[in-house]
């Protein structure tokens, strides 16, 4: 059976989803939902112990043996990222319930949950799969289950969102299976580990450089590196409320490891870093993304959509650890995976509860919220302060690495940067505490239900407690972002 | 469409070849060209040209709503259930091998039901689409 676990990772969230459409029974597919996102980190710490201390699983779909037949290659790598995404869904589907029993019409349940589980296999697909073919399937199947669920939102600007996201996520698609392509052409392998070996006997490097181009725009468009994140803010802001925290603290991820598991293992590092200005250029926008989408989150009128502005800035911070090529920035990079996942899981999970008593998303339908619902505030208040990287906290923890990582090189300037873009995230921190703890409450809004429902204030402070957790004891989390740093640096895979 | 007699028994009588034609395509998949997804869109055309014909309201009255939603699903599960089948009969996911006693006579069985699960998801997913489509209220809808 353990033999078994890579495949049961995706398949058992695989079979579930076609199982709920014909249950057609919203509380029997959200049970469903439970138990298999459950199962399903169970899994993914499994083959993490497994792995662990530079280990590796093989699978081959179907008894072909690699590179003929469909290969599943797990590392501490895409344990480690199977964990972020399986841990997410573990605690968002409790949350779920409520939420969507609000948000959601009663007759489209079931076909929620279902996309539910669809997109959970596509992630986990993307993460544990080594076949660059059955990558860009899994891409295609959580992208376009995501489409689904950010257009079930109950704002009717959801359906424009999810349109947006589904063309320019068409668009990334696209670029990647074009990238594939030509690897497929050059090397004649779709096998990630076997083109990694073939690709130095290329003799014609143009069509491998194109490949790298192609790859590096089609992912970063579904990271959402800036200039390539205009789809992100309307899909974050208009999906229902658990959507928006299972996305913002998974789908992003997934890519930014797709963009790692090409550089690092198939193209490697000198070829990327090394021969083209890729870390220059990974800086410039990386920076760029920290300081143009911080201020925009500043002037935002929706506090739902202002941290979907701090998402994109957070990813630059993710993109900025990987564009150092070096063991402290790659682990920066890597540990703010799980960190900003964690902080905007719990952030969006708690907002979710406001949506549930506020009319509206704007600051203005905030006001007085720290006396009305004081626990989702505080809450929030302290994912706000793990944004800006306050001690204590989780985003202090990759703040520190990213300094330290740019002080190696030397780059001041840029240790100076991280610190100023923490303010900036402390200006648009602050309007959400103005909002709520500086202005009387609403009338209207004081005599309804206050506090959100427990069912989703559990979960959501199961994630903020984490956040404050792990910004203490970091042993688990940088342990698993530096074993997993050594092993992309050592290019092999 | 209720005062063309010729185009009705004409209707009439291609739906059964155009049916069978689709299981030829489905059953002949693995010696020529054809297989689950074109069997899929061909059995779904014999519908579709069948609610042309007679009508969105008889054309669902034959496969219902329900039904072609759950041939959306109940193709992938099959497709996932004979992966699953390798995996309990000591393989690994998708092997057919091990799903009979001589491994070529395993792989045939297994992409017959693989290709099986294909037709009925294809065929779900086409005429789920078609119903959505053809069952908007349009504008300028004379009476019918």
């Amino acid at each position: 059976m353990i033999t078994q676990l890579p495949i049961l990772q995706v398949v058992i969230p695989l079979i579930a989803a076609p199982l709920m459409v014909l249950l057609r029974h919203g509380t029997a597919a959200w049970l469903l939902a439970v138990g298999v996102s459950w199962a399903s980190l169970a899994i993914a710490l499994g083959l993490l112990s497994e792995v662990a201390g530079g280990g590796l699983v093989s699978y081959a779909l179907g008894s072909w043996p690699p590179p003929w037949g469909i290969e599943y290659r797990v590392d501490s790598v895409n344990a480690y990222l199977a964990v972020i995404v399986s841990m997410v869904a573990a605690v968002v589907v409790v949350y779920m319930r409520r939420s969507v029993a609000e948000e959601v019409p009663q007759e489209h349940h079931y076909l929620f949950y279902s996309m539910y589980a669809l997109c959970l296999a596509g992630l986990l697909g993307i993460a544990l799969t080594g076949d660059g073919f059955n990558m860009f399937v899994f891409f295609e199947i959580s992208s376009l289950a995501t489409y689904v669920l950010i257009a079930l939102g109950r704002d009717r600007r959801a359906l424009m969102a999810a349109y947006q996201y589904l063309i320019m996520g068409t668009i990334g698609a696209t670029f990647f299976v074009i990238g594939v392509g030509l690897l497929y052409l050059m090397t004649g392998t779709l096998n990630l580990a076997d083109m990694a070996a073939r690709l130095p006997d290329v003799t014609d490097p143009r069509p491998v450089l194109a490949a790298l181009a192609f790859i590096t725009v089609g992912v970063s468009l579904k990271l959402a590196l800036f200039p390539l994140h205009l789809w992100l803010p309307n899909a974050y802001a208009y999906a229902p409320s658990a959507v928006t925290a299972f996305l913002a603290a998974t789908a992003t991820k997934v890519s930014v490891y797709v963009l790692l598991r090409f550089y690092f293992s198939v193209f490697g590092e000198t070829a990327v870093f090394r021969a083209l200005p890729t870390g220059s250029i990974l800086l410039a926008l990386s920076l760029a993304a920290v300081f143009v989408a911080s201020v925009v989150a500043i002037f935002q009128g929706n506090v739902k959509r202002m941290f979907a502005y701090s998402s994109v800035a957070q990813i630059g911070y993710i993109t900025l650890g990987v564009s150092f090529d070096s063991a402290t920035g790659l682990t920066a990079g890597i540990v703010h995976l799980f960190n900003h996942a964690l902080t905007k899981g719990a952030l969006f999970l708690l907002l979710g509860g406001i949506a549930l008593r506020a009319a509206a998303m704007r600051f203005d339908d905030l006001r007085g919220m720290g006396r009305l619902m004081p626990l989702t505030s505080f809450g929030i208040v302290l994912g706000g302060l793990s944004l800006i990287g306050v001690p204590g906290t989780v985003g202090f923890v990759s703040k520190w690495y990213l300094v330290v990582a740019a002080l190696e090189q030397g780059a001041w300037w840029i240790a100076f940067l991280v610190v100023a873009g923490s303010l900036l995230a402390l200006a648009y921190v602050w309007r959400f505490v103005e909002a709520a703890y500086f202005h009387a409450p609403d009338p209207k809004m004081a005599a309804g239900p206050g506090e959100a429902p427990l069912s989703m204030l559990v979960p959501a402070w199961l994630m903020i407690a984490a956040c404050v957790y792990f910004g203490l004891d970091t042993g688990l989390t940088l342990g698993g972002a530096g074993e997993a740093a050594q092993v992309l640096l050592k290019g092999k895979w | 469409m209720r005062d063309f007699l010729v185009l009705r028994v004409v209707a009439k009588i291609m739906m059964a070849f155009m049916l069978l034609f689709a299981l030829y395509v489905q059953f002949h998949g693995d010696f020529g060209p054809g297989g689950g997804f074109q069997a899929g869109v061909i059995a779904a055309a014999a519908i579709i040209f069948y609610a042309i014909i007679f009508g969105l309201p008889a054309a669902r009255k034959v496969v219902p709503d329900r039904l072609v939603e759950a041939m959306v699903a109940a193709g992938v599960l099959l497709y996932a259930s004979v992966g699953v089948a390798g995996m309990l009969l000591g393989g690994n996911y998708l092997d057919y091998f091990v799903l009979h006693a001589d491994p070529v006579e395993g792989q045939h069985r297994g992409i017959f039901w693989i290709e099986a699960g294909v037709l009925i998801t294809v065929a779900g997913v086409m005429l789920k689409v078609f119903y959505l489509f053809a069952g908007r209220p349009s504008e300028d809808e004379d009476g019918q």
